[in-house]
């Protein structure tokens, strides 16, 4: 805080320099996110004028009804999406998110930053391993953890009877702060779905249901364009993914409503996003006639499936699922694909992720980036996604009690740079980026808590 | 001086084929010197025929018992069932009961795998007339042909995302007397690509009822990337994630009681030839109780690949079959007292052994763990009052 010796009067200064910096960023921000916001909605109204086919429409009567009778699988449809690309990949966004730039080279503070070789230039404040230590102290060496001390090896009565114990105490009393302290540990399997749900304060009332029977509703009258860009990215994504195909009926069960709940907008005062406009047609530009576009201002991009497909090992009631996917998106997912100076916001995530490898594995960072491969070219992927799709299903579900236990996205970077640090040795030997992203292809096999807690606290820095 | 293994195959499969190879075994003819034989079932039946008189020597192993039928052939193990049953308890329900609840009942010829000739009737009336039709006489033929065995199919499948599944199970028998078996850890759940539905009209639909990988393949949803198929320890997840850890450790539980009890009832009527050993492929139905029910058991399970983990799995299975029945990939001696070592058991754990059992006495039970099957059962007694074999309806 205060430091005696320096003054009050150059604190203050730093703190004017660091406001003066900040207020920069944000117009910056706010032209980036403006620019990119109006390219993904270009890109929408360009497929929907090419494709002929309007934003949204009425669904004549007998299509109604045959929707409503296919309901519990839409899988099993085999609609022409030939024509239909997905309207952003994490890759475009990448791109974008390299183009930030910030011309204030003049704030002393940024002087570490000049050092900073990533792709990310925007000089955010990100934490450092010390800092990342206390806030999450809970994953130390001597603390029990799920995906650790609950191994076959371990006899139970070490660790996991103990906390399974507590955390049915957690649920009997119905304790929402409680519980998010508990999962810090991570859930045990049986409790989880539970849990989660006491954290994000959902709690299945009739007028919950009720609610979700109205989105299907709109689901059965209207057809929106988005309806086919989801159809698309379930049929590329999640159809053909090893643990979750199964769930293919769900998603489209959730999603479509979901691109329809208008509740979903309120998010937008706390996001610094913008939810993107459209027209009814004949009244470009007149503000009266201006309406969300999708209902919830949300335009799914490729691979946004993914970020309901795990929540199905948890929730199996259509209406239950629906919820936790919708204040998880609300609280967490929507920072991962929006532009902001937010500590769990994507570009602040992508600067953690590369500080940390920078600092700490410098060596590997050069070495990727002479040979082209730098690290967050293989790693935004994984971090957009949650990692959803690329950890084993069991391994995700222990990185998410840390999400919500935490109410923060940071581990995400940590994780990502902690499996660089694992398969540092491989990738020295690496000299192409393709290489580089075969080393890094297949995380199907890593055991997220030993990578996080090695990296944090047992690795000499 | 020993030599390399001569082995032959009846079954061209390269999961086969490599594992072999990368023993430096060396492949011959059936005509000539072998030490292992990999058989197709019809083979087996010539060997052990008592036409050909066939004698193996002690360097010689084959993949079948002699008269796996007593297993795989479900009106015979309907037969071995109902006898271990009277030998433990004295009850009398028969297996093929009479339901007239308008149950599905399923019908497969015996004999034939891989969904060939599998059909679907529902109510008994129907099957009167189809048995009437087929010059069959009755429910249970015993035509050497074709045995039409009507098993209960249940119409209360448990659903997972909508979809009906079965559990495929690999069990490999080294002894039956003393029993000795072990459970593959990596079995698979294979869904039916089209929804379930059980109305009437659906039944003509194969497509939606039946689970064996060889059909769906020629259905329209088929996947090359997944096969539609899920790892067993998925199925845990999903099982202790939705429904609680208790009753998922009670599955399994009952899942590795009810492959024990089929081996142990037809260990007294099996062939114990020392020459042998045998993987089976168990098929396994849960219902929406989570309880399992025993579909069949498959004496050549397929050993062709669907996908790129499947291929991975088979091989990784065979191996492991190969490290336990022929040791050390040397030239085998059928005096040895088929004990391996656990460091080359690869996938497979105990599932029972007779011996250790025995000798252990009471049930030694290890923790069911998130992602691992059970291991040893001992000499389980169920003593919740039910009759041993309900689940053997």
């Amino acid at each position: 805080m205060l430091d005696p010796d320096s003054g009050l009067s150059l604190t203050i200064a730093r703190i004017v320099q660091r406001l003066k910096g900040s207020s920069l960023h944000s117009q910056l921000e706010r032209q980036a996110r403006g620019n990119w916001e109006k390219r993904i909605l270009k890109s929408l109204n360009s497929m929907c004028t090419e494709l002929g086919i309007p934003l949204a429409q009425k669904r004549p009567v007998n299509e109604q009804k045959e929707l409503l009778n296919k309901w519990n699988e839409m899988g099993t449809d085999e609609p022409d999406l030939s024509l239909f690309r997905p309207v952003y990949a994490p890759k475009d966004f990448l791109e974008v998110l390299m183009n930030l730039r910030n011309p204030n080279y003049e704030n002393g503070e940024q002087l570490s930053f000049r050092n900073h070789l990533g792709l990310i230039q925007v000089p955010l404040k990100v934490k450092d391993i010390p800092e990342l230590k206390e806030d999450f102290s809970e994953l130390g060496l001597n603390i029990g953890q799920l995906g650790i001390d609950d191994s076959a090896q371990v006899p139970p009565e070490f660790f996991e009877n103990e906390h399974v114990r507590v955390g049915q105490k957690v649920l009997a009393e119905q304790d929402s702060a409680a519980a998010q302290q508990y999962v810090r540990q991570g859930c045990p399997t049986a409790l989880r779905a539970d849990l989660w749900a006491l954290i994000l304060n959902i709690s299945n009332q009739p007028e919950d249901i009720l609610y979700y029977e109205q989105l299907k509703s709109n689901v059965i009258q209207h057809d929106l364009l988005v309806d086919s860009l989801i159809y698309k990215d379930v049929k590329l994504t999640a159809s053909n993914d090893d643990y979750y195909f199964v769930f293919e009926d769900y998603l489209y069960q959730v999603l479509l409503c979901f691109s329809r709940d208008t509740s979903v907008l309120e998010h937008f005062t706390y996001s610094s996003a913008t939810p993107p406009k459209s027209y009814i047609r004949g009244k470009l530009g007149m503000e009266e006639y201006a309406v969300f576009y999708p209902p919830n201002g949300v335009i799914p991009f490729h691979g946004f499936s993914m970020y309901v497909a795990p929540l199905c090992f948890l929730y199996h009631e259509p209406s239950r699922l629906y919820q936790i996917f919708r204040e998880m998106y609300v609280r967490f997912f929507f920072r991962l694909h929006s532009i902001s100076s937010h500590a769990s916001g994507i570009v602040s995530l992508c600067l953690l992720f590369e500080t940390l490898l920078q600092t700490h594995l410098p060596q590997l960072f050069y070495h990727l980036r002479e040979i082209g491969a730098q690290p967050l070219r293989i790693s935004f992927k994984w971090l957009v996604r949650a990692f959803s799709g690329y950890l084993a299903t069991d391994q995700l579900l222990l990185l998410w009690d840390r999400i919500l236990g935490y109410n923060s996205l940071e581990i995400l970077a940590v994780l990502a740079a902690a499996v660089f640090a694992f398969r540092a040795v491989n990738l020295m030997e690496v000299t192409s980026l393709a290489a580089a992203e075969a080393v890094l292809a297949d995380l199907s096999t890593l055991k997220v808590m030993p990578l996080l807690q090695i990296f944090l606290f047992a690795t000499v820095t | 001086m020993a030599g390399k293994v001569m082995w032959v195959t009846d079954i061209e499969k390269s999961v086969l084929i490599n594992n072999f190879e990368k023993r430096g075994w060396i492949q011959v003819a059936e005509n000539e010197d072998w030490n292992f034989y990999w058989m197709s079932v019809q083979t087996i039946r010539n060997v052990f025929s008592v036409e050909t008189g066939y004698r193996l020597s002690d360097d010689q192993i084959v993949n079948h018992f002699p008269n796996h039928y007593e297993l795989t052939r479900k009106d015979l193990m309907v037969k071995n069932i109902k006898r271990y049953r009277k030998e433990l308890e004295k009850e009398g329900s028969p297996l093929a009961e009479k339901d007239e609840n308008g149950k599905y009942i399923y019908l497969e010829p015996c004999g034939k795998a891989q969904g060939k000739g599998i059909f679907l009737i529902n109510k008994l009336s129907q099957i009167k007339k189809w048995s009437r039709d087929s010059k069959t006489s009755s429910f249970v033929s015993q035509s050497s042909k074709e045995a039409y065995v009507i098993s209960l199919y249940i119409n209360n499948p448990l659903l997972i995302g909508g979809k009906k599944f079965d559990l495929r199970l690999y069990v490999l028998v080294s002894t039956y007397r003393p029993l000795r078996c072990y459970m593959y850890k990596l079995g698979f759940c294979r869904f039916c690509t089209v929804k379930y539905t059980p109305s009437t009209s659906e039944l003509d639909n194969m497509f939606v009822h039946l689970t064996n990988v060889a059909i769906q393949k020629h259905g329209d949803d088929y996947n090359h990337i997944h096969g539609g198929k899920w790892t067993v320890s998925n199925l845990r997840l999903y099982l202790e994630s939705t429904r609680g850890k208790e009753v998922t450790n009670k599955l399994f539980d009952e899942i590795h009681w009810i492959i024990v009890q089929s081996l142990k009832a037809v260990a007294p009527v099996m062939n114990n030839d020392k020459h042998c050993f045998e993987c089976y492929g168990y098929d396994i139905i849960i219902d929406d109780k989570l309880k399992p029910w025993l579909i069949e058991v498959n004496a050549s399970p397929s050993l062709t690949s669907s996908t790129a983990n499947d291929r991975i799995l088979k091989y990784n299975l065979i191996n492991d079959t190969l490290n336990i029945a022929v040791p050390n990939g040397e030239i085998p001696d059928c005096k040895w007292n088929k004990s391996p070592p656990k460091e080359v058991l690869g996938n497979y754990e105990v599932l029972y052994d007779e011996e250790m059992a025995q000798s252990d006495g009471p049930d030694r039970d290890l923790r069911s763990r998130s992602g691992q099957s059970t291991g040893v059962k001992g000499n389980r007694a169920r003593d919740s009052g039910k009759p041993v074999l309900t689940t053997w309806k």
